[in-house]
């Protein structure tokens, strides 16, 4: 039943990023160009959203559909990671065009390259990996 | 209904992405896409040569599960509700990619020169797209997360290291953009 909940929510996720075309290569070219609104207002107004639906959460201690408490999990203070990790992010992001939703739903969409996309940002993620305790966080 | 045959606007779109956050927040999970990358490495083995990997992946099952679906909804998307896939960007957008060598701009979704299946034997395209792909995995998971784990979920909880962190996204993204993207193409 929770997993038919969570696939269901991922195929409102995928639809969503894709008629959004948020997962269109031209319009994260467009976005970092700032040739055009539209990316800046979907996130803008997710954010906004978001943003008003956390404190809602928190304010009124809003249980979970099966009664649990909902916990935000702070993220760590340091700035080294988030600034060279966020960097080195945006490159791949932008030649790419995807970030790591938006690849899968054009697995869905059919475009077999994108497998190309996939597979390299999994052999990334274990190059992360080995060279984590070396890196500066 | 017509509507969602069109290409849905930024309102919709980024209330739609937030419902989704909401959604995962009531079912008692948080989102965040990138992390599937780290449980598909546990799920080959990489547990072996790093610690990192080592975590009980059942745990994130159910991401996994948000993935399978993101599949479909893309597929549902593009076979039933998308009869004119073209992105129209702005046309100055359109000029300037053309000029990079980019014909498909303005019609179609992903740029045939990168994404086309023809392209799959170019190694050129390929080692681009292999490229793009290895720095969004390394830099997600050194970041700690992607755009829907910062942009979305710690934009959203006031986090300021995720808004550092939107911002590396933002530099790196120009960096490549207009300095590197001249050399490239």
């Amino acid at each position: 039943m929770r997993s038919l909940s969570y696939l269901l929510i991922g195929i409102f996720f995928g639809i969503t990023m894709y008629k959004s075309e948020a997962a269109s290569w031209f319009r994260i070219y467009e976005m970092f160009k700032f040739d055009a609104f539209h990316m800046y207002g979907i996130i803008g107004t997710a954010v906004a959203l978001g943003v008003l639906m956390v404190l809602v959460i928190k304010k009124f201690k809003i249980k979970s559909f099966y009664g649990e408490t909902i916990a935000f999990d702070p993220k760590d203070k340091s700035i080294p990671r988030y600034a060279l990790g966020g960097l080195i992010f945006g490159l791949g992001w932008a030649l790419a065009g995807a970030c790591p939703g938006p690849m899968f739903t054009l697995v869905g969409a059919g475009y077999v390259p994108i497998l190309v996309v996939i597979a390299a940002a999994i052999a990334g993620t274990y190059a992360y990996g080995l060279l984590r305790k070396r890196l500066p966080h | 209904m017509e509507w969602i045959t069109q290409p849905w606007p930024w309102y919709v779109s980024g209330a739609a992405i937030a419902l989704v956050m909401f959604l995962l927040l009531m079912v008692g999970k948080n989102f965040g896409m990138s992390a599937n990358l780290r449980t598909l490495c546990t799920i080959c083995g990489a547990g072996r040569s790093s610690d990192f990997f080592r975590f009980d992946w059942a745990s994130q099952k159910w991401n996994l599960v948000v993935v399978a679906g993101a599949i479909i909804g893309g597929f549902i998307a593009s076979h039933y509700l998308t009869p004119q896939d073209a992105v129209l960007i702005n046309p100055e957008t359109v000029a300037e990619l053309k000029g990079l060598g980019f014909e498909s701009a303005g019609a179609a979704y992903l740029p045939t020169e990168l994404f086309g299946t023809d392209r799959l034997t170019d190694f050129k395209s390929i080692g681009l797209l292999a490229i793009g792909g290895f720095l969004v995995g390394f830099g997600a998971r050194y970041a700690g997360g992607c755009t829907s784990g910062h942009a979305i979920s710690g934009l959203s909880n006031l986090q300021w290291p995720s808004l550092l962190a939107v911002i590396g996204f933002f530099a790196g993204g120009m960096i490549m953009i207009y300095l590197l993207f001249p050399l490239i193409f």
